[in-house]
C-alpha cells in the first residue's frame, strides 16, 4: 500500500492446507487442516465424519478418472513482477491524482495480487483443479474543501495477471478518484424520499446483486427464505429485465474456469425479459432437487464450506441511448458510482450505496450529491425499470455472505429506475 | 500457551545485524453448529495457526518496514515468511516514524478471559444447544413461518508476540455464542428478527432470551409500512447504538487522524458531542467481550478516555501513528488476524449510561422512530466526510409508545451532527460481541426518507 507517497505495507504470504466434507442426509461435516500430511489428512477426515456417527463403516473405492487441469489466462504472473515496477506504477498514480488539483491533500493506493492454486475431489469422481490469478489496483482520494473532506475511488480489478495495469490505466482510475473527491466538495445533501433514478453503465449492477441476485441462491429458495421462492416462470421484472450470472467471461473479477466445487463456470441466465428462469446452484443444493449444479459452489478458501455465491452478474444492454435517458428524466438523481449494498433476502428489502451521484434537472446533470443509501424492495424496484441503454460495462466488487467474501463482477448499462428512495439528509 | 512463546522466540534468534524483528504467532480451534429441522445441517471443527511477521531494516533516514505471513508454523514456512518480509522491507519508503514497540512500563492488569468450559464441554451437548434453540423459535410462536439458520459457535485462542525490542506478551481467551434468525409470517408479509447470546463459556449462554429476541423482532415487525419521509428524533436501540459507536471509533483512530481521515482531527478540546457523551475504549474492563490485557503489538492494554461530556479528549494510537502525532502509543494496536499489520483503533468502547430506562427515553420524546435494525452500513457511512446514511427496520414512536412498525426505509444525518444532537442516553448498557457495547441512545434532528 503506498499512502501519501509512502510505501508502508509491504506484506507477502502463502496459504495451505485441505478442506474436507462429509454429507449424510442433510447433515454437512467440515474440518480443515493446514498439515497435508497423510496423518492430518486423516485427522481432519475424521474430524468432518463426526457427523456420520450411525455410519456403517465399510470401504467404497471412489473411480477417479485423470485430473482435469485448468491453466490460468495470467501472461504475466505476479511473482514474476519486480516489486520496484509495482511501486513504480503506484507512484504513478499518485502523481495522476494530485495533478487534479490542489485541494487533493491524500492519495492512497493499494496493489494486491493473488495466485490460488487448488484440485477438488470427491466421492462422485471429479477430479479437477484450477489456477485464479487475480490482480487489483485500487486509488482512494481525499480532498479538503472549506465544507470539509470528501473522498473519490476507483478500482481496477481482474482475473489476469500483471498485464491488466498499464501506466495509462492506473493513471486513468487515480484521475477519475481525484476528480470524483473534487467534484463532492460542492456536494449538496442528497434529496430524502421517492424520485426517478439513472443509474450509469458499470457499478449500477450492484443494484441487481443486491435487488435479487442473493435472493436468487438456491440456499436462500430452498429454506423458503427469498421472495423469489416459487416464482419461476413468473413475470417478476420490467420486460427490459434479462439478467445473467456468468462465470465464463475471461478476465472479469468474478471470472472461474472452475467453481470450488469443482464443476465448470458457466452462463446462467436468471431473468429472462422480466420471466424468472432460474436460480443459481451449488452440490449441495442442486442434489436435493436432483439437478446439476450451475456452477455457483464458492468459498473463501479451504477454511471455508462452500455455498451458492454469485460470480459476474449482469444485466443486457437494451436499445435506448443512454444521453436520451438522462435528457427525457425532467428531474431526478443521476448516479454515476455505486459503493456497495446489502439484502435482506426474507423480506426482499435492499439498500445500496452512491458514492458520486447528482441531481438531474430539466433533463440535465446539474449539482453534486453527497453520499448516501437508497433504499427498495427488490421485487417492486425490477418492476420499475422502463429504460436500458447500449453503454454496457463491468465493474468488481466483493460479495460478502455469511462471513465469507469472494471476488464477483456486476454489470449493466446506463438505466432509469421510475423511482427509489433517496435517503438523503436534506430537509 | 508458553509453547507458543517459545516457538515465537525461537523465530528472534535468527536476526541479523541492526534490523529488527516482530513476530505474531496466533493459534486457534473453532467449533460450529448450525440447526436446521431439528438435525445438524453442518458442523464445522477446525484448528488453525499462523504467523505473521514484521522486519524493520535501518536505512539512512529513517527505518524500512517490511512484512510477511504463512498459514502455517513448519519450520519451511516460517523461514521463507523470514526470508519475504526482509525482501518486502527493501521496497519500503525510509520513514523516520517507522518502529516497532518497545515496552513502556505500564503494567498488564489481570483478566480472566478464558472459560474451560469450551473445551469440556461435549459435542453432544453444544449440537443440543443449537437443536434447542431452533425448536424453542419455532415452538414460540405460531407467527413463525422458518427459522433460516440456527447456530452454536465456539472458540479457544491463543496468541503471542515477541519481538527484538523487548516485548513478549502472550494470551487466551474462549467465546461462546448462539445465534438465530427467525422468519415470520401473518399471512401476507414476511418479516425477520435476529436474537443471539454471547459469553465466554456454554454455561454462559441465554438460549431462552436469544430465542425469545428473534421471536419479538420478528413477530412486532409484521404489518410494518413505509411512511412519508419525516424529521423526527430516533431512537437507537442498544445493538443499532454499540454499531453506531464503533463508526465513531474508527474517526477516533489516530491513525485516522495522521492520515488525515478524521472530522476530529486538530479538535481535540473542543464540543464535539452532547454533554451527555462519554465515550471510553477500554480493553480492561472484563465485562466487555472485547476486553484483553495487551493491544496489537505487545503492549497493555489500557483505559483511554476519549470524548468526555462532550469534549473531545483524545484519540487512540499504536506506535507508529503516535509518533508520527508526536505522542506515544496508547495500547491500542489491533490487528486483523495474521495477514494484516498493527494499526491503531478502538478495541472495547463504551458510552458512560444515563439513568433513564428506554420507557422513559420514549415517553420523553414522544413522537419518533425506534430504531432495530441496520443495513447498508458499510455502504451508506462515509467515516471521512462523515456522511450518515442507512437503512433501518424499526417501530414508530407515538405518544411515547411504542406504535406501528416501519420498514423500507433509510434514517440519515451527518455522524458529527449526531453527535452534537445526542438528547438522551439509557442506562441499559448491553455487553455486546464486537468492538462496543450498547445502551439506547435518542439522536435529534434525523431524516426519515420513505415514500
Amino acid at each position: 500500500m503506498l499512502d501519501q507517497r509512502r510505501v508502508e505495507e509491504l506484506s507477502s504470504g502463502r496459504d495451505r492446507g485441505a478442506g474436507i466434507r462429509v454429507v449424510v442426509g442433510e447433515t454437512t461435516g467440515f474440518a480443515h487442516t493446514a498439515d497435508l500430511s497423510e496423518r492430518g489428512l486423516l485427522a481432519a477426515a475424521q474430524a468432518a465424519a463426526t457427523v456420520a456417527r450411525e455410519g456403517g463403516g465399510g470401504v467404497r473405492e471412489i473411480a477417479l478418472g485423470p485430473l482435469t487441469d485448468h491453466p490460468t489466462l495470467a501472461t504475466t504472473l505476479p511473482k514474476d513482477v519486480d516489486k520496484a515496477r509495482k511501486i513504480e506504477l503506484m507512484n504513478l498514480a499518485d502523481d495522476a491524482a494530485r495533478s487534479e488539483g490542489s485541494s487533493i491533500t491524500q492519495v492512497s493506493v493499494a496493489l494486491g495480487d493473488s495466485s490460488r492454486r487448488f484440485v477438488v475431489a470427491n466421492s462422485e469422481g471429479v477430479f479437477a483443479a484450477d489456477h485464479q490469478v487475480r490482480t487489483r489496483f485500487n486509488v482512494t482520494c481525499i480532498a479538503k474543501g472549506d465544507g470539509g473532506m470528501q473522498t473519490g475511488y476507483r478500482p481496477i480489478a481482474g482475473t489476469r495477471g500483471f498485464e491488466l495495469l498499464s501506466g495509462e490505466a492506473v493513471a486513468e482510475a487515480a484521475r477519475g478518484a481525484a476528480r470524483q473527491a473534487i467534484t463532492k466538495l460542492d456536494a449538496r445533501p442528497a434529496p430524502s424520499g421517492d424520485l426517478p433514478v439513472v443509474l450509469a453503465g458499470g457499478s449500477g449492477g450492484i443494484l441487481f446483486h443486491e435487488a435479487c441476485g442473493h435472493g436468487l441462491e438456491a440456499d436462500a429458495i430452498l429454506k423458503q427464505a427469498s421472495v423469489y421462492a416459487g416464482k419461476v416462470g413468473q413475470q417478476v421484472a420490467s420486460p427490459l429485465v434479462t439478467l445473467v450470472d456468468d462465470g465464463t467471461v475471461e478476465g472479469e473479477w468474478g471470472y472461474l474456469a472452475l467453481d470450488d466445487e469443482g464443476r465448470p463456470g458457466a452462463r446462467n441466465v436468471l431473468i429472462e425479459n422480466g420471466v424468472l428462469t432460474d436460480y443459481m446452484w451449488d452440490y449441495l443444493r442442486s442434489r436435493k432437487e436432483g439437478r446439476l449444479s450451475s456452477g455457483n459452489g464458492r468459498r473463501q478458501s479451504y477454511q471455508h464450506l462452500p455455498m451458492v455465491r454469485m460470480t459476474n452478474t449482469y444485466l443486457l444492454a437494451g436499445e435506448s441511448d443512454a444521453d436520451e435517458i438522462v435528457a427525457q428524466t425532467p428531474y431526478g438523481v443521476y448516479v454515476a458510482q455505486l459503493g456497495g449494498g446489502q439484502v435482506n433476502t426474507a423480506t426482499g428489502d435492499f439498500v445500496f450505496g452512491m458514492t458520486a451521484a447528482f441531481m438531474i434537472e430539466d433533463g440535465k446533470i446539474t449539482a453534486p450529491l453527497r453520499d448516501c443509501n437508497l433504499i427498495g424492495n427488490g421485487p417492486d424496484v425490477l418492476q420499475r425499470v422502463d429504460a436500458v441503454a447500449t453503454d454496457f460495462s463491468m465493474t468488481p466488487g466483493t460479495c460478502g455472505k455469511n462471513g465469507q467474501s469472494v471476488p464477483v463482477g456486476c454489470g449493466q448499462a446506463t438505466m432509469r429506475l421510475t423511482g427509489v428512495t433517496i435517503g438523503g439528509a436534506a430537509a | 500457551m508458553s509453547a507458543l512463546i517459545e516457538q515465537a522466540v525461537r523465530i528472534l534468534e535468527s536476526v541479523k545485524g541492526s534490523e529488527e524483528i516482530e513476530v505474531y504467532v496466533a493459534s486457534g480451534v473453532d467449533t460450529e453448529v448450525q440447526s436446521y429441522q431439528g438435525e445438524i445441517e453442518e458442523l464445522t471443527n477446525a484448528t488453525s495457526t499462523g504467523i505473521g511477521i514484521r522486519v524493520l531494516r535501518d536505512a539512512t533516514s529513517g527505518a524500512q518496514v517490511g512484512t510477511a505471513w504463512a498459514g502455517s508454523l513448519d519450520d519451511e514456512a516460517v523461514m521463507d515468511a523470514l526470508r519475504e518480509a526482509r525482501d518486502n522491507a527493501r521496497f519500503a519508503t525510509e520513514d523516520e516514524f517507522i518502529a516497532f514497540a518497545r515496552p513502556d512500563g505500564v503494567p498488564a492488569v489481570s483478566l480472566e478471559l478464558t472459560s474451560p468450559g469450551v473445551a469440556n464441554t461435549s459435542l453432544d451437548d453444544k449440537i443440543a444447544m443449537a437443536i434447542e434453540l431452533e425448536r424453542l423459535v419455532r415452538s414460540g410462536d405460531p407467527r413463525i413461518r422458518q427459522v433460516d439458520s440456527a447456530n452454536y459457535s465456539d472458540y479457544v485462542a491463543e496468541a503471542a508476540i515477541v519481538s527484538t525490542t523487548g516485548i513478549k506478551a502472550s494470551y487466551a481467551r474462549t467465546g461462546a455464542f448462539v445465534s438465530v434468525e427467525a422468519i415470520a409470517n401473518d399471512g401476507s408479509d414476511d418479516q425477520t428478527g435476529w436474537g443471539l447470546s454471547a459469553g465466554r463459556s456454554p454455561s454462559d449462554l441465554d438460549v431462552e432470551k436469544a430465542a425469545s429476541d428473534a421471536i419479538r423482532r420478528a413477530t412486532r415487525m409484521l404489518g410494518a409500512v413505509k411512511p412519508a419521509s419525516f424529521k423526527t428524533t430516533a431512537v437507537f436501540d442498544p445493538r443499532t447504538a454499540a454499531t453506531l459507536f464503533s463508526i465513531i471509533g474508527g474517526a477516533l483512530s489516530g491513525e485516522a487522524v495522521v492520515r488525515g481521515r478524521s472530522f476530529f482531527a486538530n479538535r481535540v478540546g473542543e464540543m464535539v458531542a452532547a454533554s451527555n457523551f462519554t465515550l471510553l475504549d477500554d480493553p480492561t474492563d472484563p465485562r466487555h467481550f472485547a476486553a484483553s490485557v495487551f493491544d496489537g503489538e505487545g503492549l497493555a492494554c489500557r483505559r483511554n478516555v476519549l470524548i468526555e461530556g462532550g469534549q473531545l479528549k483524545a484519540f487512540v494510537y499504536d506506535t507508529v501513528s503516535a509518533r508520527r502525532a508526536g505522542t506515544a502509543s496508547t495500547g491500542s494496536a489491533v490487528r486483523g488476524g495474521i495477514a494484516g499489520s498493527p494499526s491503531a483503533g478502538c478495541r472495547a468502547l463504551q458510552l458512560i449510561a444515563g439513568d433513564l430506562d428506554q420507557a422513559e427515553i420514549f415517553r420523553r420524546v414522544g413522537n419518533g422512530i425506534f430504531v432495530e435494525s441496520l443495513i447498508g452500513v458499510h455502504s451508506g457511512v462515509n467515516p471521512v466526510s462523515g456522511d450518515f446514511s442507512v437503512g433501518v427496520t424499526g417501530l414508530m414512536i407515538r405518544d411515547g409508545q411504542l406504535a406501528e412498525p416501519v420498514r423500507e426505509i433509510t434514517v440519515a444525518s451527518t455522524l458529527q451532527r449526531m453527535l452534537l444532537d445526542v438528547v438522551y442516553v439509557g442506562n441499559d448498557l448491553e455487553w455486546l460481541p464486537g468492538s462496543a457495547a450498547g445502551q439506547t441512545v435518542a439522536i435529534e434532528n434525523i431524516a426519515v426518507s420513505g415514500t
